[in-house]
């Protein structure tokens, strides 16, 4: 199908884009690599008048070393965090979780910031931005912002970043030398898990970060197995006991592809695969 | 709105509606009904092409967001070898890498993408490469086979 007629205006500057979002309002819709408002448009769910390409506007895209945290600039598409060497040093769970977004051709044009702005509870981004204490910095009329990963997923499709706003660039803090992976269950290529997980550790294991994808309205952070994790060897078995309370506090959700109970299991079963692989056990 | 851009090697301008999809223009204004569309959901690859040297799925980009780039698409692929195919094309032709044919010509341009990144594949790295295209006639063995084919000729 093809979208409803709309305006399409390509600012070349964060301040032009802002202006523009600023006159539109509401009936305006920020386009960023349009992998997920494209189908959105064409499957008429929305139809808004003015669509804004922020594609133009290349002080958006890179990635670059700021001291203890690699800063993703908000248009850098999924193929180039996957292939940035400074992500793979320093937050190693965000290259193995982009990897297994979507297909290679959506990777082409998808983009960080617009996977991370859409919200989507399924989406591979979230659990792992929020699992390394991610900061978003969101610019608007007024200046702009910084949102720590904790407050900036909001509810389903919904984030902090504000109407007359625009997300600019991530900060993920430097975890240079900790381990990662990331443990997707699905059931077809190439879609959106059904419970996925996203875990990186220091040592084997002084510290753990868990991120669970997919069990609630929002990415959560498994912090009761974070806790059990913490100082324990990586054994098989005390990775496993600790996985047990991977879905404490969850409330996932039931649908075609699973009932609520089957993915608290999923979590229990993923997080040990995850926390076992990322540990190098 | 006017857009400016290269398709196939040619020079093309038009003036398009921005809600035009980029596979629509190739198909209803410029008569490369060679990319075709599979779906409504972008997720079958059919109407993969190359866009600035990479591919995307046209029926997921607007027409204006290739104004000012370049264009590849299984019509003009031949024409950026030496020879009458290319030898990706040349691969499938080979290893029987189709049914019906209607994915092929999307697995043959992700294939390129596929084998300029990765010129020496395993069948499995072909396999992941190649996750989002989908064959309805689910004739992968051959296709899987056809790409390795075409990177153990030197191609890409
Ligand atoms: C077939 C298919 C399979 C997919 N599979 C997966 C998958 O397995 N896992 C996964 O995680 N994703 C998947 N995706 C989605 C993909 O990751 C998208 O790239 C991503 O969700 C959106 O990124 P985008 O840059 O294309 O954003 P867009 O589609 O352009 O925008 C998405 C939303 O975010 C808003 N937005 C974008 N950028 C900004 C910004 N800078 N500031 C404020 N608001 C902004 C837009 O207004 C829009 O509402 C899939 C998509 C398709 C079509
Ligand atoms: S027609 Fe584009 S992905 Fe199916
Ligand atoms: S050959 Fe028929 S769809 Fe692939």
């Amino acid at each position: 199908m093809i979208p409803v007629k709309f305006d399409y205006l390509a600012p070349t500057s964060v301040e032009e884009a802002l202006a523009a979002l600023g006159e539109h309002g509401d009936e305006a819709k920020i386009m960023a690599g349009g992998q997920s408002l494209l189908p959105v448009l064409r499957m008429r769910l929305n139809a808004p008048e003015v669509v804004i390409d922020l594609g133009g506007i290349d002080s958006l895209r890179g990635i670059r070393d700021d001291g203890d945290a690699i800063v993703i600039g908000a248009m850098t598409t999924h193929h180039d965090v996957r292939e940035h060497a400074l992500v793979r040093e320093h937050a190693l769970l965000i290259s193995k979780a982009v990897a297994e977004v979507a297909d290679s051709q959506i990777r082409h044009r998808g983009t960080f910031g617009g996977a991370l702005a859409h919200a989507d509870p399924a989406g591979d981004l979230g659990a792992p931005a929020l699992a390394l204490g991610a900061q978003f910095v969101i610019a608007g009329p007024g200046g702009s912002r910084t949102v720590e990963a904790d407050d900036f997923f909001v509810d389903l499709f919904e984030t902090a970043i504000g109407e007359d706003e625009i997300l600019t660039e991530v900060r993920i803090p430097k975890h240079t030398g900790w381990g990662a992976h990331y443990e997707k269950f699905v059931r077809v290529a190439h879609q959106w898990p059904i419970v996925a997980v996203a875990a990186t550790v220091r040592g084997s294991i002084d510290e753990a970060r868990v991120g669970l994808t997919n069990m609630g309205s929002t990415p959560l952070r498994a912090r009761a197995t974070e806790a059990a994790l913490a100082g324990a060897s990586a054994t098989e078995d005390g990775v496993r006991e600790a996985s047990q309370l991977a879905a404490e506090g969850t409330n996932p959700p039931t649908d075609l592809n699973g009932a609520s109970d089957y993915r608290k299991h999923l979590a229990r079963v993923l997080t040990g695969r995850a926390v076992l692989k990322a540990a190098g056990a | 709105m006017k857009i400016e851009l290269t398709v196939d090697g040619a020079a093309v301008s038009d003036d398009v509606e921005p809600r035009m999809l980029l596979v629509q223009y190739l198909r209803e204004k410029l008569g490369k009904t060679g990319t075709v569309i599979g779906c409504d959901t972008s997720n079958c690859g059919a109407c993969t092409v190359h866009l600035d040297g990479t591919s995307v799925k046209s029926c997921n980009v607007l027409a204006v967001q290739a104004g000012g780039r370049t264009v590849t698409t299984i019509e003009g692929l031949a024409d950026t070898v030496e020879g009458d195919l290319h030898p990706v094309q040349e691969s499938f032709r080979e290893c029987h890498g189709l049914q019906c044919g209607f994915c092929t010509p999307g697995m043959i341009m992700q294939a390129v993408d596929l084998l300029k990144e990765n010129p020496n594949p395993s069948e499995e790295e072909v396999r992941l490469g190649m996750e989002g295209n989908l064959c309805r006639c689910t004739g992968y063995h051959n296709i899987v086979k056809s790409v390795l084919h075409a990177a153990g000729g030197g191609a890409a």
